[in-house]
């Protein structure tokens, strides 16, 4: 637990620890999330979305720019859409949408468990969620 | 440690947050929407055969379309707000003023994706 009298420290005193990092990360993530997905959707717009796609296909190709995303659609060549540099957007987002997503979940599980014990199985447990959760992803993302 | 809350379900029903409430709520639906929606996709993908078909059969259903992108759009845009009021804390002043700029650019938009939505699904 942090030191209870924290909010009486200046911003110098009360250093930095886990779980201040993490409250940076889940904001500055988020922005990296807003990046990535415009970057997919003006990526799709430079690809030729314009005429060969509806709203809703963008959309879901920004928020996972994985070909098989635009499989349905009329795009007449997949080729630019598989390429290496959409796989390493994909990755981006994908790495950083999992723990953003993970450490959501472990600071709701810390509104319902509150004795050391539990929280540090909930850790434990969202991290193992965590590594199988990317390593799924990034399976999905290479072999599509 | 130690939190002992000492209030009952039916006080817990009638606290008057209000908006910042609401949006505490909101955001939290939204996000654990989102974060079951992934993972049984990611799953569903990964795994592949009848129980994918049946999965992605659910997801492309207007109705779920619609829940999915409240959670997205209200998750992001309210996401949003608390970034910048965190990053620049001399705007946390204005909040309840903030909270409906968000809710000014969240209804139009939800608004008429659901219309597309629910007109697509309707045969156009």
């Amino acid at each position: 637990m942090n030191n209870p009298k924290s909010r009486n420290l200046s911003l110098s005193q009360r250093g930095m620890n886990f779980e201040t990092l993490m409250w940076y990360f889940t904001r500055l993530s988020a922005l990296a999330m807003y990046a990535l997905i415009l970057f997919g959707l003006i990526g799709a717009l430079v690809m030729g979305a314009r005429n060969q796609m509806n709203f809703a296909d963008v959309m879901r190709w920004a928020f996972m720019p994985n070909v098989t995303h635009v499989q349905s659609t009329n795009v007449p060549d997949l080729a630019p859409w598989a390429s290496i540099f959409w796989k390493l957007t994909a990755c981006s987002l994908l790495l950083v949408a999992v723990a953003h997503g993970v450490h959501g979940l472990v600071v709701i599980a810390d509104d319902y468990i509150v004795s050391a014990g539990g929280r540090k199985s909930a850790r434990l447990l969202s991290i193992v969620f965590m590594l199988a959760m990317s390593a799924i992803g990034l399976y999905i993302l290479w072999t599509s | 440690m130690g939190l002992k809350r000492n209030v009952s379900l039916l006080t817990g029903l009638r606290y008057k947050g209000q908006g910042p409430m609401l949006t505490f709520v909101l955001h939290r639906i939204g996000g654990l929407g989102m974060a079951i929606f992934v993972t049984i996709h990611m799953l569903s993908s990964f795994l592949g055969g009848k129980g994918g078909v049946f999965v992605n059969a659910i997801y492309e259903n207007w109705a779920f379309q619609i829940f999915i992108f409240f959670c997205v759009l209200f998750h992001a845009i309210n996401g949003l707000r608390i970034t910048i009021l965190d990053l620049f804390p001399k705007l946390i002043e204005h909040h309840r003023e903030a909270i409906w700029i968000e809710w000014a650019v969240f209804l139009p938009t939800f608004g008429i994706v659901t219309l597309v939505i629910v007109k697509t699904a309707l045969g156009g």
